[in-house]
């Protein structure tokens, strides 16, 4: 058994990951406060966006922008999001494992565009495509620190080198519960926005160079919309991880110590028999 | 009077969102004045100044493309970069530009480098004009 000195200091070691457990939970309930105030404050332009796109795509449906038209699937690009740390329970393998299946499952070659180092890291270990990264973007990340990995995925798509462009992102529904979501981001499905009231429209120059300006920063509103939630299900799932390791590190300090009880009266006890021992030899 | 309701967003956050009687905006044929009741149009939007007036009182903003909408009581900016002349860092634009003339001194065919001068010289320009309306002391709005 252990010696109670040894399991005092086990006692003090775990108290002190509790506290900082404890503390990151802190932390994560922070940022994710903050997270989610920064997809609030993105959805205005993404809308925007949105709505003047539907309406671009009502008045001249002729038009058929590179973006729009689906053609014969040859070669992918995924875009995969995860995280830059750990401690998150199963966010990242879950974002993975979705990315991965859709890979295997795919008939044609798959290259990957990672954002976040988690996904970066696995997708280099096993050796796929990686035809960009994006890493170390922190947890407010403003949308220059993503558009370098969006600018890779639609070069692909524009020289031909791709024909459909899919990411991976955990959404966030609630604090509770994060998915993992595939979402196509080219050929763009046309958005169902709701129609302007006043229908017509002057354009300057063409309403065709509008949607050509257009579709890419619809492409870019999308991914940097899936980053930002990304982020928030990051600390929400953190919460729950730290929260969990807390609660752990409550119930080994708990056991620590009825052992540690334990061992001490056991020792006493073994003390006062000798003692008791010790006397009654004498008198004999 | 009828009044315009402006939104400026950029794909992070609403920059500026006010009540105005006039806009102007650099469009990509040119630059645009939109009072009340304007057509409903659509354009790009150049690198260049927004000046968004209300009772007299005039901001400005940096904007770095992007679209601009007009309905006839609503202007939505969506500007790709977009900053007001009071947050502008003139020290950081300065030493951009120098950077960017440098680079044109030694490569004049550099496009990025000609790029990078003419969005820093507008910068500055932005900032000029809200110090100069700074010094100026804040007395009935200008006549039209």
């Amino acid at each position: 058994m252990a010696s109670l000195r040894d399991l005092r200091r086990r006692i003090r070691s775990v108290q002190n990951t509790q506290k900082i457990t404890k503390a990151m939970e802190l932390v994560a309930a922070a940022r994710m406060r903050r997270a989610q105030e920064r997809v609030t404050a993105s959805r205005p332009y993404a809308d925007e966006v949105t709505s003047i796109m539907a309406e671009l795509m009502r008045r001249s449906p002729e038009y058929k922008h590179p973006f729009l038209e689906v053609r014969e699937v040859r070669n992918r690009v995924i875009v995969l999001i995860t995280t830059d740390r750990g401690l998150v329970g199963a966010l990242n393998s879950n974002n993975t494992r979705l990315a991965l299946r859709e890979m295997n499952e795919s008939s044609v070659p798959v290259s990957v565009v990672t954002i976040g180092r988690k996904g970066r890291d696995l997708i280099r270990r096993l050796r796929r495509n990686l035809i960009a990264e994006v890493s170390d973007i922190g947890f407010q990340p403003g949308i220059g620190d993503v558009l370098p990995a969006v600018r890779v995925a639609i070069d692909a798509y524009e020289k031909g080198e791709a024909d459909q462009v899919d990411m991976v992102y955990a959404r966030f529904i609630s604090a509770g519960r994060q998915v993992a979501t595939l979402q196509r981001l080219i050929p763009v499905e046309p958005p169902e926005g709701a129609e302007k009231a006043a229908a017509d429209f002057e354009y300057e120059p063409e309403p065709k160079d509008v949607l050509d300006a257009l579709l890419p920063r619809y492409v870019e509103a999308q991914v940097y919309r899936a980053v930002l939630e990304n982020i928030a299900s990051e600390q929400a799932a953190k919460i729950i991880a730290m929260r969990n390791a807390t609660d752990n590190a409550a119930d080994l300090i708990t056991d620590l110590t009825l052992t540690a009880n334990k061992v001490r009266q056991t020792s006493i006890t073994t003390e006062l028999m000798e003692i008791v021992g010790g006397a009654a030899a004498l008198e004999a | 009077m009828a009044k315009l309701q402006v939104e400026l967003v950029t794909a992070e956050r609403r920059v500026l969102s006010q009540e105005a009687d006039f806009v102007l905006a650099p469009g990509a044929d040119g630059d645009l004045g939109v009072l009340p009741r304007h057509i409903p149009l659509l354009t790009t939007l150049k690198t260049g100044e927004v000046m968004v007036r209300n009772e007299g009182r005039e901001e400005y903003l940096f904007v770095a493309g992007g679209f601009l909408e007009v309905l006839p009581d609503k202007v939505v900016i969506l500007a790709d970069v977009a900053e007001r002349a009071e947050d502008i860092d003139e020290a950081r634009a300065e030493e951009a530009r120098k950077r960017a003339e440098e680079l044109l001194q030694h490569e004049p065919e550099n496009v990025e480098a000609a790029a990078i001068l003419e969005r820093e010289v507008l910068r500055l320009r932005v900032a000029e004009i809200r110090r100069h309306r700074r010094d100026r002391p804040s007395g009935p709005p200008p006549s039209e």
